[in-house]
């Protein structure tokens, strides 16, 4: 019996590549974790909590690199993302502030804005083809720029503004287990909050959506190659389009998980968001010239930048630039181990 | 419409700017048989099909299917598709970064209540495909794993299975080896019995007698005319294509050429080597020899010429050109010692699309000279224009992007590229794949008066016939590894039987 030696064989081949490199990112979460639960015992690093908390912080970062993974899978780009955010802090601020808006309307305002702005940013990349770079970057300008022209000024999200939304940014979903005893002798159970709960309902959602779904397939496709894409029948530019409008949306609904966690809106506001996205996307995998990639690498990209920022604060004395230079030594070095892998797979042919 | 027929197009045209493409073009494709379109480059024959297809929008004429009401209007290969025509081009149109199953049946894959794929029926389905069709491969692995001939399979696998009336096979044979041309071919038979009826476009003139029944010939986008296969020998086919009678046949080589002797070694390569592409190999070139490079593809050809010309690094051994030994690190290295390689992939590695016909010829020139001393406008244009007319480039001006032309073209191009680096060693990769059989005459005579002239060729060839009227001497090739050198009288028996090895002895 010949057949299955063979089956066997090509099995165990098909673990080489993009899977050992995500693989390889989860591993590295690991030990980068695992290294900073030993060196920072003393300073409750070990603590559930402390996990939970790069979760919550992350909760927005999360539903954006969804968003980011699935244009990055067409091969584009999309860097308006973290302008986007800061005009739906500031549409949410405004909104439950000045404008005297209900929370729920704020929130749909800033979700159908999402939608509006990728439908636009999606047009001219699919149907005009314009360069995505260049097509986000103006969407990019033109967000930080409303936001400005809504305020200038430093705003907070208060219980005043909308009790509902403030409750509902301050709830605590309380884990059964994972709990420590304070000094009191309390025991204090480890909690999410529901940004937690959003972003990992979008990225199972675009995780099936991505593996069973004809239009999450049609991106794999369109990025490994358009030209083929297209000629086996798929409506590329649709396909484009749609990833850009899932994109904004998914900064939206990011942009709400963020509003949650900050409760403030300013001009400033996640500048420079979008990169780490992209550097998420990248360390979890994800090829900038499209076709591989999946949102499983990407949240561990998310994770791992923001262990590298839970240990530099758990520190306390490195100064803050630090997560930057081990993002970039890990961007590095993934983007050499794809190279290599990439090559040793043209030599095997 | 007759019962028989399946396509019919009646009196299409078409027109690209400053070129009548096709000239009140008739064709018709009847059930269960294989039709060969022929022609030389710029026939039409690419135009036609794009028609078909719907990638072209013909100004005139009307196509019509069997099964179909009125003339069909294909506004893109969807449309075409729904009608049922189905086109496999020689560069394989699918997704290598998606399993062999999704590519089969992407955009149709069988769907759950959910709306969701049903990956399980979809690999089923697939699995069963391959295995009617005789293709050995695992469906859920990635399409890059695998051949490019087992990639043009599923490619034709996924053809097949949307019902198609009519498929259209590009050049579907370049880029594969003899049996896997004859697992094509059986295939092709196999979908000939099922009714299909199958245009073949093809430049191999014994594959056209091996499995056509049928041949409909162009000539500037004019119709020559439809023949059955047997009314149609070899050299009248030619002379149809042709316009003129001209036989392909004919030894090209002129008085004296095989009386040569040959004393100066030009290139004398020792133990070189690549790891993983070819094994340590010697190799001796004289100046003015054609030494031909035979194999089955894959065998190590294409490697051991870019082990010479530095393309891939040289790992062991030592190089000595013109007697002097030498190292060469990168092509560049190559190119100022006098060596030209032309790649055999001209699309990766031959031309620059956008560039026109002067820029593309002048390139390796003037990497040659370096970056800052430019050639003269009037120099540039004078040699693009020497090229165009020596190597006979069909096209609108020399100032034309070199995409627009056609692929023979764009190799002749290529070829112009190197002979005006006026290189004393030249390596042909496949020079003459996908053209037509007058410029691959044309090119195998300049190759010859190439080597009178004293300059070094290494010609590598699929066609064993070509390099037999070429070539001096040859080299054969084996999994990766020179095997022996043939000398003396080349026929078609000894060649076989070489790259065969013992095992058909």
């Amino acid at each position: 019996m010949k057949a299955p030696a063979n089956a066997i064989k090509r099995r165990s081949g098909s673990i080489n590549g993009h899977t050992l490199l995500m693989l390889i990112t989860i591993v590295l979460f690991i030990l980068l974790y695992a290294g900073g639960c030993i060196a920072y015992a003393d300073k409750n690093f070990t603590r559930v909590q402390t996990f939970l908390n790069i979760l919550r912080s992350s909760a927005g970062l999360i539903c954006v690199t969804c968003g980011m993974t699935c244009v990055m899978l067409t091969g584009g780009i999309d860097i308006s993302v973290g302008s986007l955010i800061a005009l739906d802090c500031m549409i949410l601020a405004m909104g439950m502030g000045d404008w005297g808006f209900s929370a729920v309307v704020s929130m749909v305002l800033v979700l159908v804005l999402g939608i509006a702005f990728g439908l636009f940013q999606g047009f001219c990349v699919g149907y005009l083809q314009i360069q995505p770079f260049i097509v986000t970057m103006a969407g990019m300008f033109f967000a930080r720029g409303m936001t400005a022209v809504i305020s200038t000024d430093q705003l907070s999200i208060t219980a005043e503004s909308s009790q509902w939304f403030y409750d509902l940014a301050n709830y605590r979903i309380y884990l059964p287990f994972g709990g420590y005893l304070n000094k009191a002798g309390k025991m204090v159970m480890p909690y999410i909050g529901w940004g937690v709960v959003v972003s990992f309902a979008v990225l199972i959602v675009i995780f099936l959506v991505l593996r069973y779904t004809r239009f999450g397939r049609s991106l794999y496709a369109v990025g490994g190659n358009e030209q083929s894409a297209a000629m086996m029948g798929l409506n590329v530019k649709k396909t484009k389009m749609l990833a850009y409008v899932l994109a904004s949306f998914l900064c939206s609904i990011g942009g709400i998980c963020y509003a949650m966690n900050t409760m403030s809106a300013n001009v400033n506001q996640a500048t420079g968001l979008e990169m780490d996205a992209i550097s998420s996307c990248v360390i979890g995998g994800t090829l900038l010239t499209g076709g591989v990639g999946n949102v499983l690498g990407s949240l561990f990209g998310v994770l791992i930048n923001g262990t590298i920022s839970s240990i530099v604060q758990t520190n306390g004395k490195l100064a803050s630039s630090w997560p930057n230079i081990l993002t970039a030594i890990l961007l590095c070095f993934f983007i050499v181990l794809q190279s290599v892998f990439a090559i040793l797979k043209d030599r095997k042919k | 419409m007759e019962n028989n027929i399946v396509l019919t197009a009646r009196g299409i045209c078409m027109t690209f700017p400053g070129v009548k493409a096709l000239d009140n073009v008739d064709f018709t494709l009847r059930k269960g048989e294989i039709h060969a379109l022929m022609g030389e480059n710029g026939a039409g024959k690419s135009t036609l099909i794009k028609c078909l297809t719907g990638i072209n929008d013909f100004e005139a004429g009307e196509i019509r299917v069997d099964g179909v009401d009125g003339p069909v209007k294909n506004r893109s290969t969807l449309d075409a598709q729904r009608v049922g025509i189905s086109t496999v081009y020689q560069e394989v149109n699918l997704c290598p970064n998606l399993s062999v199953a999704e590519n089969l049946y992407i955009g149709r894959e069988p769907m759950t209540a959910f709306r969701t794929i049903n990956r399980r029926a979809m690999f089923k389905r697939a699995d069963e495909l391959v295995k009617r069709l005789d293709i050995h491969v695992d469906v859920t692995q990635n399409l890059e794993n695998y051949s490019l001939a087992i990639q043009q399979m599923i490619a034709i696998a996924r053809a097949v299975d949307m019902n198609c009336k009519v498929l259209i096979l590009d050049e579907p044979t370049s880029s594969l080896d003899d049996g896997e041309v004859e697992k094509l071919f059986t295939m092709m038979r196999n979908l000939k019995e099922q009714g299909v009826g199958i245009v073949f476009v093809t430049h191999f003139l014994e594959q056209v007698y091996a499995v056509c029944d049928r041949i409909t010939v162009l000539r500037n986008g004019t119709l020559v005319g439809e023949y059955p296969i047997a009314d149609l020998p070899r050299l009248e086919l030619v002379s149809a294509m042709m316009g003129k009678d001209f036989d392909d046949l004919v030894d090209i080589r002129p008085e004296g050429y095989n009386d040569r002797t040959f004393d100066q070694p030009e290139i004398e390569a020792r133990g070189m080597s690549h790891r993983g592409t070819i094994k340590p190999f010697d190799l001796d070139i004289r100046k003015g020899e054609v030494v031909g490079l035979t194999g089955l593809l894959g065998s190590g050809r294409s490697e051991l010429a870019r082990v010479i010309y530095g393309a891939d690094k040289n790992q062991t051994g030592t190089l000595k050109v013109a007697g002097k030994e030498v190292k060469i690190n990168q092509p560049i290295d190559a190119m100022n010692l006098g060596m030209g390689l032309l790649p055999d992939d001209r699309k990766a590695e031959g031309i620059i699309g956008d560039l026109s016909v002067r820029e593309n010829i002048i390139l390796a020139m003037q990497a040659k000279r370096g970056m800052f001393r430019l050639i003269p406008r009037a120099k540039q244009e004078e040699i693009a224009d020497h090229y165009i007319q020596l190597l006979q480039i069909k096209t609108a001006s020399r100032e034309t992007p070199i995409k627009q032309l056609s692929g023979g073209n764009q190799q002749k191009a290529i070829l112009g590229r190197w002979l005006a680096t006026d290189p004393d060693f030249l390596i042909l990769d496949e020079p003459t794949r996908g053209i037509d059989v007058g410029t691959k005459t044309e090119i195998q005579k300049l190759i010859i008066k190439l080597a009178q002239e004293g300059k070094s060729i290494l010609f590598i060839s699929s066609e064993i016939e070509e390099m037999i009227r070429t070539c001096n001497r040859m080299a054969v090739l084996r999994d990766g590894a020179k095997v022996g050198e043939l000398d003396g009288e080349l026929t078609q028996e000894r060649v076989m039987k070489a790259i065969a090895g013992g095992s058909k002895e």
